[in-house]
């Protein structure tokens, strides 16, 4: 696919603007399904294009929706979950600031489809510029009779708000951000119920990321069969957008269909490792995945062809290391995100990330013992699958990963009584030439 | 009481009121304007926000402490947060931290005497591809450099 959804309007900084974007095309889309589609027909168009979550899990969007009981008479509501804060991700920022009509007409969809009239836009606390651009799109959008009361004359009504985080990565979890949208401390839920059944005020709620939703005018203007032709297969469908940062020469957002091979992408794309050095390692999906070496990279972008090698697609957010990096310094960092992030509610979630902070200060530091390599294993493996949500899993999963790809680097620490790389902390920025 | 919302803040509140079934929920957003009104959340702000919400203080103490948003104490005219997350370790936050330290001539968590800066280390602020990457107040600034710090805090009056 030569030409780009997202990135289209990449060099053209109008591209924020209601003018310009029913110029090119914009609300057509949900013109069309508001005046001519049934709910059910709706959902039914987005489960034949195979779209599936960009948030992380890659769930099927359309089957989601589907969840939301048709006969609760309590109000529906739709959450865009706008939280963006897995480390490594940064494609959800470009789509509010440069494109957010996209992404309101992808959330009037989806709420027709679940037939809600007040959708909120949970965005994290930090993207203030973000939330203005937002709020005036939704003023421009209203002014238009795109949104809002009585909708192109239709009698459908719907109202977005804008939703301010206040800085908490658990947050992006979509049970907690439903706490945090109620007014309380983002604790995670227990699941179930899910969200669609029991969700925000006790509602019947569907939590969708930035990035799903933006694809739905895409789905409703070209048609599902049109996107369900993107991609590798038909599991992994549509236009994706990967982040891409660290040692590299042009780190930054890309756009391609799904099923990017990661080797082309780091390689040609964002011109291989930074001169005189070599990759070690990548993250291929933003900070919770596992891990992975050269040899692995090799690899189709797309949910199965990742897992199919024990890792994930995640939010597509790639992290390059190269030969300066030393992964314990790396993984300890990861920990000490995890570990401050932890809501605190389960034991080992809470008390896990801070014996893994522990025991890798006391590894990069020299003082560690033999004995550290399984305990960390153990601890980690306490931690997996046995919390409320699934940020246990998250910070498990690089510790497990790591140790278990590049155990000879811990061993080497340990035994050496210090830190064996020539680590590299200068200032690097690589030519604007991207 | 003796603190309130100015006039302007009061209307934006009604207004987002409006947007929401439950109450309890414009708790966040109040605590927004309270910063921006209000600056520190002390006790008197948290009591006043109760009031306006028609929670108990305790639920507004509760809810606060749990997001890193609201500060407690008071920050400089300028708050200063380095990204020192993995992408931006790797490029170079650590560097950029220590350089900001000599020439505010303070430590991370600090506040300058003249209370004009306040230096913070912080957590992934999603723009990794531009890192090392800041945000002061309400702007980030990214591709950080050496020159570019000092340029930037320079221009800060
Ligand atoms: C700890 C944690 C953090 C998360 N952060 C985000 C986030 O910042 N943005 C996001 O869209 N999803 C995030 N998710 C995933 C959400 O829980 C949820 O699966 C997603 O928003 C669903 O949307 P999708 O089906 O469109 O992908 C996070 C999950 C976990 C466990
Ligand atoms: S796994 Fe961690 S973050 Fe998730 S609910 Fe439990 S303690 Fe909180
Ligand atoms: S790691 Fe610094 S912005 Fe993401």
């Amino acid at each position: 696919m030569e030409e780009k959804y997202f990135l289209k309007n990449k060099d053209n900084p109008e591209s924020k603007n209601i003018d310009f974007y029913v110029k090119n095309g914009g609300y057509k889309a949900w013109e069309s399904v508001l005046e001519g589609k049934s709910p059910d027909e709706v959902i039914g168009e987005v489960k034949k294009s195979g779209l599936r979550g960009r948030g992380g899990a890659g769930f099927p969007a359309g089957m989601k929706w589907s969840f939301v009981p048709k006969d609760s008479d309590r109000p529906k509501y739709l959450i865009c979950n706008a939280d963006e804060s897995e480390p490594g991700t940064f494609k959800d920022r470009y789509i509010i600031e440069r494109e957010p009509h996209m992404m309101l007409e992808g959330i009037a969809i989806a709420s027709f489809a679940i037939n809600c009239h007040q959708a909120y836009i949970y965005i994290r606390g930090e993207f203030v510029y973000g939330a203005k651009v937002l709020d005036e799109a939704i003023a421009e959008a209203e002014a238009r009779g795109c949104l809002g009361k009585n909708i192109m004359g239709t009698g459908y009504d719907l109202d977005i708000a804008v939703h301010r985080g206040a800085g908490a990565y658990i947050c992006g979890e979509e049970t907690g951000q439903i706490e945090s949208l109620e007014g309380k401390r983002g604790w995670p839920r227990l699941k179930p119920p899910f969200p669609a059944v029991v969700g925000v005020f006790n509602s019947p709620t569907v939590v969708n990321n930035v990035e799903t939703l933006a694809n739905l005018p895409l789905i409703f203007n070209r048609g599902a069969d049109y996107f369900a032709g993107i991609g590798p297969n038909a599991k992994n469908t549509g236009p994706k957008l990967y982040c891409v940062s660290g040692h590299v020469k042009r780190p930054g957002l890309y756009e391609f269909p799904l099923g990017k091979n990661l080797n082309e992408l780091i390689y040609e794309d964002c011109g291989g490792i930074r001169d005189g050095h070599e990759l070690k390692a990548v993250i291929p999906g933003g900070s919770s995945v596992p891990v992975l070496r050269p040899e692995e990279i090799d690899v189709s972008m797309d949910y199965d062809s990742l897992a199919a090698i024990g890792s994930m697609l995640g939010s597509a957010g790639a992290i390059v290391m190269d030969d300066t990096t030393c992964l314990v310094d790396s993984l300890l960092n990861l920990e000490q995100f995890y570990a401050h992030e932890s809501c605190g509610q389960c034991t080992p979630c809470r008390e896990g990330t801070m014996w893994m902070v522990k025991i890798l200060s006391r590894i990069e530091k020299g003082q560690g013992r033999m004995e550290d390599m399984d305990l960390l294993d153990d601890v980690a493996k306490n931690i997996n699958f046995r919390t409320i949500c699934p940020l246990g899993d998250a910070a498990a999963m690089p510790a497990m990963s790591f140790i278990d790809k590049f155990r000879d680097e811990f061993e080497e620490h340990i035994k050496q009584g210090g830190c064996p790389i020539q680590k590299d902390k200068s200032i690097k920025v690589p030519n604007a030439d991207a | 009481m003796a603190i309130e919302f100015s006039e302007e803040a009061q209307k934006e509140y009604e207004e987002i009121c409006k947007h929401y079934p439950d109450k309890d929920a414009t708790l966040l957003p109040a605590l927004h304007l309270a910063k921006r009104e209000f600056k520190t959340a002390t006790p008197e702000v948290m009591e006043y926000i109760a009031s306006l919400v028609g929670v108990d203080p305790i639920k507004v103490l509760n809810v606060a402490s749990f997001y890193t948003w609201y500060p407690k104490e008071k920050e400089g005219k300028y708050v200063i947060q380095v990204c020192s997350t993995l992408s931006c370790s790797l490029m170079g936050a650590e560097t950029v931290v220590d350089y900001i330290e000599k020439k505010l001539d303070i430590k991370a968590g600090e506040t300058t005497a003249d209370g004009k800066f306040t230096l913070k280390k912080v957590e992934c602020l999603g723009s990794c591809g531009t890192a090392p990457v800041m945000q002061i107040n309400d702007d980030y600034f990214e591709s950080l450099t050496e020159g570019k710090v000092d340029q930037i805090l320079d221009d800060l009056k």
